[in-house]
């Protein structure tokens, strides 16, 4: 949790009409995740996958990371109920960015 | 988790009042007639429901004859404007129907009025100001010559506004009077919200249907009644026996029904002399109380906590209502945080209900969705301790520091978000 203050990359999802909105942050070292925290403007459950995302994604390779989606942080958390399932495909879509953003800088 | 819990949501629901647990007992045991019945078992079922409706129609100043029960107030609600509908569309098809509302009312009455539109019926809901009230002028502007109802809430129950509703029943009989509507404009208010504390005297308020219900006034949930004033033109919207005077069908609740008997007698007994102020004092100092501590709340996180506002009027305001948004805070992960240490509290943030679209009572007076989503609703009640206040004032920086911390900003701009799709 928190920043990470030169991070290789970042990434901001999230739409404040939904109410969560949250920022990833990686450091990249031979084409693996060294480090990576979160920010994150949500609910209970949003905060949670936030974490757990972190704790997926750190010291697997960017392709590996590219593949957390949101069957897979839901199974991780052990489950979610329906209404936040959303919560997931932002927590996917911020870390897909960021490591987007990360290749995109590294071209 | 905190050893012990500290409820801070009245306004979601009260305890049963011991004494009202009492009075209901006889009727879940061994006085269990049907009321319809003409045996003496039915015959003593019959009684309590005629001195409970007794009750209930000395609090709201009207006859007996002017109070029909229902399951609670989400019925009284769809009674009250589904019974004027269906009555004047019997009366007269030719024309469409129009129904004045304000953009703050709880979903009973907000969802009937929109299932009405989807049936045609032509539905203006009017904006309060930024202070959560809504204005007399602007209901008296909306009505045409099709409107036949209006419904107003005395006070809301997220913000705890107090709207003007005797102005507008009063501006209401004038129009009536010139009569320039197609037909007499019926007046509604969903008093919920307000039983315990305002003067609820339906003559007073120049009111022709008003809603109240059993669970927030420390009476048992699934009770409620609808007060209707004699010679209203409405239809009963459930069919079946000729139960409440042939309004609404069904076995009565007598439980229940003595239960809100009980607890609005209690009201009567013990805040309602207050509306005097040469009153004050005793046991009807309660509202008094609430509102020194309510104050205390108000003041302490204001100045205590950066950025933080409250939300509605801060006059106008129920004795017991304070809602707060708090910048960089999301308002569900807030409410379970305090849940955490043992506080119950509630929050206009779409994550908490079971949609995905912050409260439409914030966003209708002016608050961003990021502000609405950060809101904090504390309501007290008669049980609240000034120790209990004090323990939340030391508890509430504390999460909201925490929080800030997670969501990394004391307040993000929306402008500084990209414009993603929310997804759903």
């Amino acid at each position: 949790m928190g920043k990470i203050k030169n991070p290789d990359a970042k990434a901001t999802v999230g739409n404040p009409v939904c109410g969560d909105i949250l920022t990833l942050y990686i450091k990249v070292k031979n084409g693996i995740i060294r480090g990576i925290k979160f920010e994150t403007l949500g609910c209970a459950a949003a905060i949670a996958v936030s974490s757990v995302i972190t704790q997926m994604a750190k010291g697997k390779t960017l392709e590996e990371a590219k593949k957390i989606n949101p069957q897979k942080i839901v199974k991780e958390l052990g489950g979610l109920p329906p209404i936040k399932m959303h919560c997931t495909q932002l927590g996917a879509e911020a870390l897909r960015k960021a490591i987007e953003n990360y290749q995109k800088k590294t071209l | 988790m905190s050893t012990k819990r500290v409820y801070l949501d009245y306004a979601a629901t009260t305890p049963l009042a011991p004494e009202v647990l009492k009075d209901m007992e006889p009727y879940l045991k061994d006085k269990y007639g049907n009321a319809s019945s003409l045996h003496s078992f039915g015959q003593e079922a019959l009684a309590a429901i005629d001195e409970a409706r007794q009750k209930v129609a000395q609090f709201l100043g009207c006859s007996s004859g002017e109070i029909i029960f229902t399951s609670g107030a989400t019925e009284a609600d769809n009674l009250a404007i589904k019974g004027i509908v269906e009555r004047y569309k019997i009366q007269d098809t030719r024309y469409k129907i129009h129904i004045i509302t304000s953009a703050i009312e709880h979903p009973a009455v907000m969802e009937t009025c929109e299932s009405l539109n989807k049936e045609g019926v032509e539905i203006t809901y009017i904006k309060p100001n930024k202070e959560g009230i809504v204005g007399v002028k602007d209901v008296e502007r909306a009505i045409k010559e099709n409107t036949v109802l209006v419904s107003i809430m005395y006070a809301n129950n997220e913000v705890g506004t107090i709207q003007p509703v005797r102005e507008i029943g009063k501006m209401i009989e004038a129009e009536n009077r010139e009569q320039r509507t197609k037909n007499k404009i019926i007046f509604h208010t969903d008093a919920v919200q307000a039983i315990n504390y305002l003067d609820c005297n339906v003559d007073h308020l120049h009111v022709d249907l008003l809603s109240l219900s059993g669970h927030k006034i420390y009476g048992p949930k699934g009770v409620g009644a609808l007060y209707i004033r004699k010679g209203t033109p409405i239809k009963r919207i459930q069919d079946g026996g000729a139960h409440e005077y042939g309004l609404r069908a069904g076995t009565e609740n007598v439980p229940g029904i003595v239960g809100l008997g009980g607890a609005i007698n209690n009201i009567q007994y013990f805040t309602r002399q207050s509306f005097a102020p040469q009153n004050l004092g005793g046991q009807a100092s309660n509202i008094q109380y609430l509102k020194r501590l309510r104050d205390k709340l108000i003041d302490n996180v204001l100045k205590n906590i950066p950025n933080s506002q409250l939300n509605g009027s801060r006059e106008l305001r129920l004795p017991n209502n304070a809602n707060f948004s708090f910048k960089g805070i999301e308002g569900e992960s807030l409410l379970i945080s305090l849940d955490m240490e043992g506080f119950a509290c509630s929050t206009g943030s779409a994550c908490a209900a079971k949609k995905l679209a912050p409260s439409h009572v914030l966003l209708a007076m002016g608050l961003s969705p990021l502000e609405a989503h950060s809101s904090l609703r504390i309501t007290l009640g008669k049980y609240t301790t000034e120790k209990e206040i004090d323990k939340f004032l030391e508890i509430l920086p504390k999460i909201i520091k925490k929080l800030r911390k997670i969501s990394g900003a004391t307040g993000r701009k929306s402008s500084s978000v990209p414009k993603e799709s929310c997804f759903e």
